[in-house]
């Protein structure tokens, strides 16, 4: 493309005036071997245009978050909470049965023994009444 | 929507996005996650997808929106690196060379651009979009970019051709 035209175009390309097509011409015209040493200094900007389109995005990207992770562990962490609480709680209550068969045991004992204590003074009775019929020889 | 076809529609730009989010944010990593999180952003509202007439638009559109946040943080952080902070550490040499380098210093005068001149230069002078879509992606009137785009350029070019002339003489 002739020089005019390229300068024109700048003068345009300045204002922002110049189309997309136009823009192109000055870039491939910019990227050529041939550039008018006055117009030097436009080579690096449509240069440096150019070379930044090239850049790309490596990574992959990831859809799935992290943070669902996060939410799965919370989950599992409230489940093994209530399982913990619910053993707890049936140990808890296991050990209160426990305690109160010790203690009506206990009770029970008690009565017992004094019951026994009954029979021996019921026997004691026992033989003063044998003795009694043996003496008055009761029919 | 399906995942493959959600990655169909939105991975042919995602080299924009990344970009946009670069020339913001400067740093690479930074520009990384942003475009990480926009597109897990996108998959999140892939339902509300159909109703934008351009899903490049508005994903453009939403990357402009969360550097901004971004930088906008980074400010209240108040933990800014400061370029006058370690400027005065380089020696003339460095900066001379620096300099010398062109299309380096083609990125530099960009990056002291202010921001809507810096988005207007990236989207129309790299990525190569219309007036229109420009307009449309920053809601601002197809005049105020042309003003805007007009104003970017003539500062990139007024800085070259006195690094220019500093450089002959």
């Amino acid at each position: 493309m002739e020089l005019a035209n390229i300068e024109k175009l700048l003068e345009k390309y300045l204002n922002a005036e110049t189309t997309i097509a136009e823009e192109k011409k000055l870039k491939a015209y910019f990227s050529s071997d041939f550039v008018a040493p006055h117009l030097v200094e436009y080579q690096a900007m449509f240069g440096y245009f150019s070379t930044s389109k090239n850049e790309r995005f490596t990574k992959t990207i990831q859809l799935k978050s992290q943070k669902r992770n996060w939410k799965w562990l919370s989950v599992a962490a409230s489940l093994v909470l209530l399982v913990s609480v619910y053993t707890g709680y049936q140990k808890n209550q296991q050990k209160e049965a426990e305690k109160v068969y010790a203690e009506t045991k206990q009770a029970l004992d008690l009565l017992s023994t004094n019951l026994n204590k009954g029979t021996v003074a019921i026997a004691q009775l026992q033989h003063f009444e044998d003795t009694k019929n043996k003496i008055f020889k009761q029919p | 929507m399906k995942q493959s076809e959600f990655l169909k529609t939105v991975m042919p730009f995602k080299d924009k996005v990344f970009r946009l989010a670069k020339r913001l944010l400067v740093s690479t990593e930074e520009a990384e996650d942003a475009t990480q999180e926009l597109y897990f952003k996108l998959w999140r509202n892939k339902s509300k997808l159909k109703d934008y007439k351009s899903i490049e638009a508005f994903a453009m559109t939403m990357t402009k929106n969360y550097c901004f946040d971004r930088l906008k943080s980074k400010q209240a952080s108040n933990l800014s690196l400061v370029h006058s902070n370690y400027q005065e550490k380089d020696t003339p040499l460095q900066r001379r060379m620096e300099l010398n380098d062109s299309v380096s210093l083609v990125h530099k005068l960009i990056e002291n651009l202010p921001e809507q001149q810096k988005l207007v230069i990236q989207l129309r002078d790299v990525e190569e979009y219309e007036f229109d879509e420009i307009a449309e992606l920053l809601n601002l009137q197809p005049t105020a970019v042309r003003v805007t785009l007009s104003r970017a350029r003539k500062t990139i070019r007024e800085q070259l051709t006195k690094q220019h002339n500093y450089g002959v003489s």
